[in-house]
């Protein structure tokens, strides 16, 4: 079906919807949602706890245009039990990413997906279903990108990409980020309250930015673009991304990735603290790299080597 | 079961391994008819950081480019991730799917991957080993869990009891073995000591599997009833919907 979205009243990705970012990043009009809400695809499982269910597990699926190309859209909601991944709410995702695996070779089929990534990873009430969902969903995806399919995150939503988020995120082909975008796997809250206040203050909101946040991500090479917090600015990122080359998923790929991985322990595995690492890189600003406009940071990111880079 | 009574069991033929800094295992072994095995694993209860993760995607991306086709065995008496500040800091998301990647790449190279879990894995490193691998199955011991039930118990603010009363009713969310298998996420359980050489090698004689098949698993087990139906149904409207563009 065919959905009227409603465009987003501030143009934040941070203050938007799903639905919002959905409207603002594909071209007008050319959305069509699989699944959707008058399908009332609901979790069978959160009645049990008492909470309340979405008409769309808090994810949305579907198919559209981004500057006149075919591409396939998946967009989790961070309002909805933290955009998690549950039962449904994943079998929706492995579905989207099974027909780009089995269908990119149509004359119109889309050969991109866009992943708008919003969540804390798997939803405990849904736990055990949720982290296998997770694991179909790398492995989908990973077939997608392998029959040669590009998989763009975009990460700059209330929820971040945590746990399998932050794992699925780093799976896919290219990562846009905005500086609201955290991405980790233990979330600071977590790590709290399994190894204690003084391992990660979760309270410590400069800590907990500079240690999970998009700036970060980006100059370490965890993002290969970044966007500043308006969706027409990760619209922009994702078409320069589609233009400029997908890394395939091969050997040559991962032993790229390998090596550097391999660097960043090298270089930085002794640093404690991201001011540390800036210091490393000989980066101008390292003291305030936290306080930079979103344009003077994106020209040290792109000047940056550790930060660009083909193996994903 | 002890990991050298479990490598004695499962390779009565001979194997040698070894255990490598932040417990990864890596060696050989005989199964079969005479046929050689790698032997990878993450041992010693240990947690899974960056070094770790890196340490043993390396030795998969040796096994694919030396020794093309071998069957890969991954033995895991494991923790969670490893939950550090600095691994955080430092991009741990990136080596475990970098880990994940390996694992699946060494699936389309056509190696077969099986893993067995005689301990505990859990959460983002069960998802970078165990559920990364072609075919996974538990000795007795084994313990794979998202979270253990207290820390569920105080993030979603639920009385411990009642989720253990809840758990009696769903496999979907509690820790352990005995809910892993009717979702489909662990495909057997080897219970007799004895019989694990052949199991083993019967196991890696059957024909790979080209697709995922754990949601079909899990919803002839009855623990998964509706994932398979919901994936489905989306790859049938975005069918649907191509032939309508």
């Amino acid at each position: 079906m065919k959905n009227a979205l409603v465009p987003s009243r501030t143009g934040s990705w941070y203050e938007a919807t799903a639905r919002e970012r959905i409207s603002g990043l594909l071209d007008a009009g050319t959305f069509h949602e699989f699944l959707g809400p008058t399908a009332r695809a609901v979790s069978p499982h959160l009645a049990l706890f008492d909470l309340p269910e979405a008409f769309d597990d808090g994810i949305i699926v579907g198919r559209g245009k981004l500057q006149g190309r075919a591409v396939l859209v998946a967009a989790q909601e961070g309002r909805f039990m933290g955009g998690t991944f549950g039962e449904v709410h994943g079998a929706k995702l492995v579905g989207l990413l099974r027909y780009a695996r089995d269908h990119h070779a149509e004359a119109t089929s889309p050969r991109a997906v866009l992943l708008l990534l919003d969540t804390g990873g798997v939803r405990l009430q849904e736990a055990n279903v949720g982290e296998l969902a997770v694991s179909e969903i790398i492995r989908a995806l990973v077939e997608a990108r392998a029959a040669g399919v590009a998989v763009i995150a975009l990460v700059g939503g209330r929820a971040g990409a945590f746990g399998g988020g932050g794992i699925l995120a780093a799976c896919c082909s290219r990562v846009v980020i905005s500086e609201q975008g955290r991405t980790s796997v233990s979330g600071p809250e977590v790590i709290e309250t399994n190894m204690g206040a003084e391992e990660f203050d979760s309270l410590d909101r400069p800590l907990v930015w500079r240690t999970t946040g998009g700036k970060t991500r980006r100059l370490l090479g965890g993002a290969g673009a970044y966007a500043a917090d308006r969706i027409e600015s990760f619209r922009a990122a994702a078409l320069a991304l589609l233009d400029g080359g997908i890394p395939a998923f091969d050997l040559a790929t991962l032993a790229r990735e390998q090596a550097r991985l391999a660097e960043r322990l090298e270089k930085f595995g002794a640093c404690q603290d991201a001011p540390e690492i800036w210091q490393r890189m000989r980066l101008a600003d390292a003291a305030r790299i936290a306080d930079l406009a979103d344009e003077d940071f994106n020209q040290i990111a792109q000047a940056q080597p550790e930060a660009n880079h083909d193996a994903r | 079961m002890t990991r050298a009574e479990l490598l004695d069991a499962l390779f009565p033929a001979g194997h040698a391994t070894r255990v490598e800094a932040d417990g990864i295992l890596v060696g050989t072994a005989t199964y079969g008819q005479n046929e050689t095995v790698a032997v990878l694993g993450l041992v010693e209860q240990t947690p899974l950081g960056v070094e770790g993760a890196l340490a043993l995607a390396e030795h998969v991306l040796e096994i694919i480019r030396h020794s093309p086709g071998r069957p890969i065995v991954v033995l895991i008496d494991a923790q969670s991730q490893r939950m550090r500040r600095r691994d955080e800091l430092l991009g741990l998301n990136e080596y475990l799917a970098h880990l994940t990647k390996c694992f699946l790449l060494a699936s389309q190279r056509g190696h077969r991957t099986l893993g067995i879990i005689f301990g505990r894995i859990a959460a983002g490193a069960f998802i970078a080993t165990g559920l990364a691998l072609d075919q996974l199955v538990a000795v007795p011991g084994g313990d794979p869990m998202v979270m253990d039930l207290p820390s569920i118990a105080r993030v979603t603010k639920l009385p411990l009891d009642r989720l253990e009363t809840l758990a009696k009713d769903t496999p979907v969310f509690a820790p352990g073995l005995a809910h892993a298998l009717p979702i489909g996420a662990v495909q057997e359980v080897w219970e007799n000591p004895v019989e694990l050489s052949a199991k083993l090698a019967a196991a890696l004689q059957e024909p790979r599997p080209t697709r995922d098949e754990r949601a079909a698993l899990g919803l002839a087990r009855g623990g998964r009833l509706h994932a398979a139906e919901i994936a489905r149904r989306v790859e049938q409207e975005a069918v649907a919907a191509a032939a309508h563009d």
